[in-house]
């Protein structure tokens, strides 16, 4: 019978010959990863199992992000207790500081994140890797422990909604254009407890990091999983950060697919996600006049090298308006250096705007960037829920890199167009 | 299981930063959590919820991150049992792996309101609000033994220990 190519990739992990939309099963980890917010508490309850090793040092990695570089004593001590853990153990895997960065940014780029790989992560944005071709997917610390403990994880065999991308993009539209606008079309439940396949022949348009940040809003729309079949530029983008062997798996042709979402990306504009939901996606040209004062440009979502690209392209010779905080954020160390060496942060800190070391920071409202009570924030990041980025009474609209800088030059939110 | 209360009304999409807001994330202390548990929501909430009382929510409750702290901390200021219309996926696991009762039930989140008393009959799949009763759908078998063993944890090493013993 024919499969999904989650479905084989968590048959084959489960030592099945097949497995079926609805099956619970338990399967066999390639990677588990967590956080300095979720890896503390997993660490407690990896203790209450009494398990005193992890499953395989090498599939354990531990990234400090959010809070990093510490923001304040509690949060120093939870870094601690990841730090403290990583040290005992000798995880090989263990990412802060200076080596370090958003943990959606780095495995890949570090070549931990490979066609065919079952990983989980505590940590919803997981789903980023199905761009490779891998399913992966957010759990909770608990998961997290007894995966550490046991390398293994039960999971219900998702059913699975695919979406087609056909046409030709239009100017200054890239994954996150795509991806706000399939969340928009689907609703945030939309794909609540499935696999969401990313297919189409105009995906060959958008590049590899702009696949990775489809991939990464999967779970906006609910998904258990976002996949995405490798081609070849996703190939010779893996064979450049690793030379560990893997398995391609595919889709079979008549694979069971709940439904099928077509999108003609030639009629999709730069998109803006209002407050308080990604779902309230639309063009740029209907969000109206909007005031800002801060854009933030940065995340697991648009931090990579790309996306500050296409910053720098639009912010080159232009200065931040006076009433906007304009923050940038390279994703990782790696971004960082290729970005200095290419003049990219000069171009921001020219125009006027900050420039941090890389930091979830301001995507939860941790830290670099809290809004205040009535402020207002245009962000390249994956979430726009009430409080998110600081005060209850603050707001959120989500972008791509273009519109951002866009805005940013212009203290309202504006279409790239309009100042390129 | 009969868990019985008094209800907390909420609407659709309740997200995880409702639920614990981001900037509170920084302890792993269940008490402290549950101080903030759902202010952002509504700011009463952590003040006034009481032990045994039951939250009652519509589609899509705890969305978002996959904060274990959301059910912890729903769980450490008391909440019996959380009620809704649909849950995000991974709330949902989180909630069963450290034994926080969830219940879907469309019909009796579109039926309750703010300070109602229900019942919910975990074993029976029942939930009671007044004159009216509702079916719940039941746990399937494999977590119903998580639950029954008070969560993954547990459940593990009991797993575990058993694999010592006859491997
Ligand atoms: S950048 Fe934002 S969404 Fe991504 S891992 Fe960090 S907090 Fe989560």
């Amino acid at each position: 019978m024919a499969m999904t190519a989650t479905q084989k990739i968590l048959a084959r992990h489960a030592g099945l010959e097949r497995v079926e939309a609805g099956q619970l099963i338990e399967a066999r980890l390639d990677l588990v990863l967590g956080n300095d917010i979720t890896a503390p508490l997993a660490i407690i309850e990896f203790e209450k199992l009494g398990a005193t090793r992890v499953f395989d040092p090498e599939r354990v990695v531990l990234v400090a992000d959010h809070f990093v570089p510490n923001k304040d004593i509690k949060s120093a001590m939870q870094s601690k207790r990841q730090r403290d853990f990583a040290r005992a153990h000798q995880l090989p895997h263990y990412y802060e500081g200076g080596d370090g960065g958003i943990e959606h940014a780095l495995l890949p780029e570090r070549g931990l994140t490979r066609p065919g790989m079952l990983i989980i992560g505590a940590d919803s944005h997981t789903c980023t890797y199905g761009a490779l071709g891998a399913f992966s997917t957010g759990v909770g610390s608990t998961d997290l422990a007894v995966a550490m403990a046991t390398g293994k994880a039960w999971f219900k065999v998702p059913a699975a909604i695919r979406v087609v991308y056909r046409g030709k993009l239009r100017p200054w539209v890239g994954g996150k254009d795509l991806i706000l606008h399939t969340i928009g079309r689907l609703g945030v439940e939309g794909a609540n407890y499935r696999t969401l396949e990313l297919t189409g022949e105009a995906l060959a348009q958008v590049s590899v990091e702009g696949r990775l940040t489809m991939a990464n809003m999967g779970i906006e729309a609910g998904a258990k999983n976002a996949f995405m079949e490798p081609d070849q530029a996703t190939l010779a983008w893996v064979d450049a950060r690793t030379d560990v062997p893997y398995e391609v798996v595919r889709s079979d042709h008549d694979a069971p697919f709940e439904a099928t979402l077509e999108i003609d990306v030639g009629q999709v504009e730069p998109q803006v996600a209002l407050p308080h939901l990604p779902e309230n996606a639309r063009g740029v040209s209907q969000v109206g006049d909007v005031a800002v004062d801060q854009v933030v440009i940065g995340s697991c979502t648009n931090g990579r090298l790309e996306d500050l690209r296409v910053a720098a392209k639009i912010l080159a010779g232009k200065k931040v308006h006076p009433w906007v905080r304009l923050i940038v954020i390279p994703a990782t160390q790696a971004i960082y250096r290729q970005a200095l060496e290419e003049g990219l942060l000069k171009v921001f800190v020219d125009a006027g705007g900050i420039v941090s070391t890389p930091t979830c920071g301001p995507c939860l409202g941790g830290h670099m960037g809290v809004l205040a009570e009535g402020e207002r924030a245009l962000a390249t990041t994956n979430r726009n829920f009430v409080g998110r980025m600081g005060h209850p009474k603050s707001e959120v609209y989500l972008a791509g890199p273009a519109v951002a800088a866009a805005t940013a030059v212009r203290g309202r939110i504006s279409s790239p167009e309009e100042v390129a | 299981m009969l868990l019985e209360g008094r209800v907390w009304r909420f609407g659709d999409n309740v997200d995880t930063d409702q639920i614990i807001p981001a900037r509170y994330l920084n302890t792993t202390d269940p008490a402290e959590l549950a101080a903030h548990c759902m202010e952002d929501a509504d700011p009463e909430f952590p003040g006034k919820v009481r032990p045994g009382d039951i939250l009652v929510a519509g589609r899509n409750f705890g969305c978002g991150s996959s904060r274990e702290q959301a059910p912890l901390s729903l769980k450490a200021a008391g909440v019996a049992c959380v009620v809704a219309a649909s849950f995000a996926r991974i709330f949902y696991r989180n909630a069963i792996n450290i034994g926080l009762p969830i219940v879907e039930c469309p019909e009796a989140a579109g039926a309750v309101a703010q300070g109602d008393r229900i019942a919910v009959d975990l074993g029976a799949g029942v939930l009671r609000a007044g004159e009216a009763s509702f079916r719940v759908a039941p746990f399937p078998e494999f977590m119903q033994r998580i639950i029954a063993a008070g969560g993954l944890v547990p459940y593990t090493r009991q797993k575990l220990a058993k694999e010592v013993q006859d491997p």
